[in-house]
């Protein structure tokens, strides 16, 4: 990447730890309602992550009520993330998971990586 | 003030507002330019301010260029642009640099777009091209009919038709300064600039504000 379009990267959220493909997270955003700030959690399982500088980003997937697949994407640069807690870390093979998105219950889940 | 600057692009990337959102951005790296001659009405029939930007060997230039540019004391500049400005405040040596301009301000912005070589109506014009199917063939990016029939008896000119495409002078009006960095001489404008990375660009005042 250009120097010059390094020299005006944001400095990474400090609140967000190194994250791992496979981590199942819990991500606190700030969400603006009506004036009002308030905080909205977000856990998963993180399938991807990119980097970019500024636009570096990792995607959440987490089971919904009727067993819907929501995913979602931050921003790792976004001062709207208040912080991200990492609850369990999983032995995974792969950078992206997204064999996950076929696979239901059992299936999908992942094997614990304990350090 | 005068309000006008020569720049290369730099390229795009997004930063965040004081809201959080991200916020796309490109990268301009203008000036410092200086003011290397004024066009006065009495003189030149018009008014307008020249810039100058990027220094470079006196031999990259022609005699003719040098010679401008030596008999105003000034350094070997590249690129020579002018503004029209209504009542020019500056003098022959003024430097110009993206001070001029401040974060949250409207600009309008020019640049050459990139070259898309000989193209046909549905990329150039956006026309709709045939039926890809119901026993249509080789009619798929066609530009249909030319014209009318015996009356006018002609095709008119300048109807739009396959050619050169792109490679052509184009203003992207009313953009925001979104940043303004006078130690590393850099702009930020929202949203996209015409042209290529390290293609030249001129920043001006938004005519509609």
């Amino acid at each position: 990447m250009n120097d010059l379009l390094k020299a005006i990267e944001m400095p990474p959220n400090p609140n967000i730890p190194e994250l791992r493909p496979g981590d199942t997270v819990n991500v606190f955003l700030r969400i603006m309602e009506g004036g009002r700030e308030r905080i909205q959690e977000f856990r998963g399982t993180v399938i991807r992550l990119r980097e970019g500088g500024n636009e570096a980003s990792f995607t959440v997937r987490r089971i919904a009520s009727n067993g819907i697949g929501v995913e979602r994407t931050f921003l790792m640069r976004s001062p709207r993330i208040e912080k991200v807690v990492v609850e369990r870390r999983a032995r995974v093979r792969r950078a992206k998971l997204y064999f996950l998105r076929e696979r239901t219950g059992k299936a999908a889940r992942l094997k614990e990586k304990f350090e | 003030m005068l309000k006008g600057l020569i720049g290369k692009k730099i390229g795009m990337t997004q930063i965040f507002d004081e809201r959080g959102a991200a916020v796309p951005v490109t990268l301009i790296e203008a000036g410092p330019c200086y003011v290397t001659q004024v066009r006065r009405p009495e003189k030149d029939g018009y008014s307008a301010v020249q810039l100058g930007f990027v220094e470079v060997n006196p031999k990259r230039l022609t005699s003719g260029e040098w010679g401008h540019l030596k008999a105003a004391n000034l350094p070997p500049l590249r690129y020579l642009r002018e503004f029209r400005v209504k009542s020019p405040d500056v003098a022959v040596g003024d430097k110009v640099t993206v001070e001029a301009f401040s974060v949250g301000e409207r600009v309008d912005v020019v640049g050459t777009s990139k070259g898309k070589g000989f193209q046909g109506g549905v990329k150039r014009h956006h026309f709709a091209g045939g039926p890809k199917t119901h026993g249509q063939s080789d009619r798929w990016r066609a530009p249909g009919s030319n014209s009318s029939n015996t009356d006018p008896g002609r095709v008119y000119k300048g109807s739009r038709r396959a050619g050169h495409m792109g490679a052509q002078r184009v203003t992207v009006q009313n953009l925001k300064v979104v940043l303004v960095d006078p130690e590393r001489n850099l702009i930020g404008v929202r949203g996209a600039v015409p042209g290529p990375k390290g293609g030249l660009i001129l920043i001006k005042e938004a005519r509609k504000q």
